[in-house]
């Protein structure tokens, strides 16, 4: 049985499809890494999965309980992990994390925020209240307040979204941790590095459904190659010689101020420029390709 | 494991306690300032009104000194300023800018649950805050009684009539500042048509009929009953207020479901 499987779900807000028959199913034990850009329907399917969410059509289970019918049984298998920090800031660190132990029907309530609190490395902020802390602790406090019951899916909607540099990488450490406890985990990200250095695959999401979807290292090979070829140039030159590779029949994205020749391993001689700066394919040229987005 | 054994119930006491402890663990930073206002409200106001207008325009209505009878109809003042306005702004707060629901609902916690939490936890507090102005009366000589042994309990049910009433308002208005409509039009009338500071007999016809559907002016004359006595009318009065908590309590769930769940 697979930890989350969804098939030909819809959700329509007015004339807006968010997701629009998405197929997407998260074997046990893996980080699965949901990547799109903003607007693709990530938060929506998120929501679909916690019940917050009905959707218009399609069979979707969590941990093998019917949803929306069986919402609530998963939801006590399953942690959660906003993208915005939700935590009630007058209350001390330990309460915030009680709080949610008996949300969650912990048992030892306890020893639950114990464990939570070594997780975040905040056990000597343990009564400090939660707008004393910084950034960083904030958000080690936020996921591990989705961890309080030790569940066995977790769920994080870009977590990292908006933080600075070295915050992310603290998260990153975090997740990195659960992921070797064997968690199944489902994360969302617009951002290409945070599914690389996360995601055992990736599905890659945008208007509502999933394009694509396999180990990074296989998307490459299957949508880039094994080389890029990055030319940097005034526009009007780059405008030409886009036109005159993508003849050859490669294929070329805009990456900043330079363009991206894709595959050009298979390039016959003369096609790139002496000039391009080569080197290996990347999700980040899978991403443009397959989403026609400019990656963050 | 199978699936449909972990089925779960609906309205369960640890799901409902656990939304209530979340709204005790902010309480204990912020119940001094609540209790000290609480406290000192009646006493202004049995000072202002009860010995200011008492001394010099009215001596006693319906049988009982003037000061007594705005002692005891206070009560219905802190229950509704203890309930309705807590549960307008604290609920309209917490969905919209602290994003408190959300994260609530994520847990093994579904709307009618939510609600109901926080409609019993502001009437428990209402519960409580309530007897204070009948028991600062007691300082201005108001003899105790037993029928007061139920005032929190009439507080309390009337107070979760105002909880519902707040937490379905708070589901409707798009911004904060509309809340301004709903005090204009509904709190402060509910407030004034009481009979709390005068009788309702001396008020025209129909303002009088209004009274009577006004859970405040019901609670006040619970309150007085306790006080000095109860008819049997006064039955009639609580099983209103019961009815009002349970009506307000079912669409203030559904209210908030619409605004919560997509
Ligand atoms: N509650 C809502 N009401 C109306 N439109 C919504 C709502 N939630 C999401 N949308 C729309 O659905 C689309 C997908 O949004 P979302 O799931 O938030 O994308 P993502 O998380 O990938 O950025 C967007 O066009 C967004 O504007
Ligand atoms: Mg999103």
């Amino acid at each position: 049985m697979a930890a989350i499987e969804l098939s030909g779900v819809v959700k329509h807000f007015g004339p807006i499809a968010a997701v629009n028959g998405l197929d997407l199913e998260v074997p046990e034990g893996i980080c699965l890494g949901l990547l799109g850009p903003n607007g693709a329907g990530k938060s929506t399917t998120m929501r679909l999965l916690t019940g917050q969410a009905i959707a218009d059509a399609g069979e979707l289970r969590v941990l093998g309980h019917g949803l929306p019918s069986d919402s609530k049984a998963a939801r006590l298998e399953m942690g959660v992990v906003p993208q915005l920090d939700n935590l009630d800031v007058d209350v001390t660190v330990e309460d915030n994390l009680a709080v949610y132990a008996r949300l969650y029907r912990v048992e030892d309530v306890g020893a639950a925020v114990d464990r939570c609190l070594d997780l975040a490395r905040l056990r000597d902020r343990r009564r400090d209240a939660v707008d004393e802390l910084s950034g960083g602790m904030r958000r080690r406090l936020l996921l591990a307040r989705g961890l309080v019951h030790e569940p066995r899916l977790v769920l994080l909607d870009e977590p990292t979204v908006g933080l600075d540099p070295q915050i992310r990488t603290e998260i990153w450490t975090l997740i990195g941790e659960l992921k070797s406890r064997g968690t199944t985990i489902l994360i969302s990200t617009h951002y290409i590095e945070e599914a690389e250095r996360l995601a055992d695959e990736v599905a890659v999401m945008t208007h509502g459904k999933v394009i694509s979807r396999g180990r990074p290292a296989d998307l490459i090979a299957e949508h880039a190659g094994r080389q890029t070829a990055e030319v940097y140039a005034p526009p009007q030159r780059l405008a030409e010689l886009r036109a005159s590779v993508e003849a050859e029949g490669l294929k070329v994205r805009p990456a900043g101020p330079a363009i991206a020749i894709v595959g050009s391993e298979r390039a016959a001689a003369g096609v790139v420029p002496e000039d391009a700066v080569v080197r290996a394919a990347t999700l980040e040229d899978v991403f443009v390709l397959l989403t026609g987005e400019e990656a963050e | 494991m199978s699936a449909g054994a972990k089925r779960m119930r609906r309205l369960e006491p640890a799901a409902i306690a656990g939304v209530m402890s979340r709204e005790v663990a902010n309480f204990r930073t912020y119940w001094k300032g609540t209790t000290f206002s609480s406290v000192l409200e009646p006493i202004v106001y049995l000072l202002a009104f009860g010995l200011g207008l008492g001394a010099t325009l009215v001596d006693e209505v319906e049988g009982v000194p003037y000061i007594q009878f705005v002692g005891t109809g206070m009560v219905a003042t802190a229950v509704i300023f203890s309930s309705a306005l807590p549960a307008m702004f604290g609920t309209f707060v917490k969905h919209r800018f602290q994003n408190t629901y959300e994260a609530i609902l994520a847990a093994p916690v579904d709307v009618e649950e939510l609600v109901t939490a926080e409609m019993l936890w502001i009437a428990l507090r209402s519960g409580i805050y309530g007897c204070v102005p009948l028991i600062v009366t007691f300082a201005f000589g108001l003899d105790p009684a037993w029928g007061m042994l139920l005032v929190p309990f009439f507080c309390f049910v009337t107070a979760l009539g105002f909880a519902g009433f707040g937490v379905t308002m708070a589901a409707t208005v798009d911004k904060i500042d509309q809340f301004n409509y709903v005090t204009a039009l509904c709190i402060t009338p509910l407030f004034l048509v009481a009979g709390t500071f005068f009788p309702i007999s001396g008020l025209p016809k129909g303002v009088q009929l209004v009274a009577q559907i006004n859970p405040l002016h019901q609670l006040v004359e619970l309150v007085r009953g306790g006080a000095f006595g109860f008819e049997w009318v006064d039955t009639a009065r609580f099983a209103f207020l019961v009815a009002i908590a349970l009506l307000t309590w079912r669409i203030a769930i559904a209210r908030m479901r619409a605004r919560l769940i997509d």
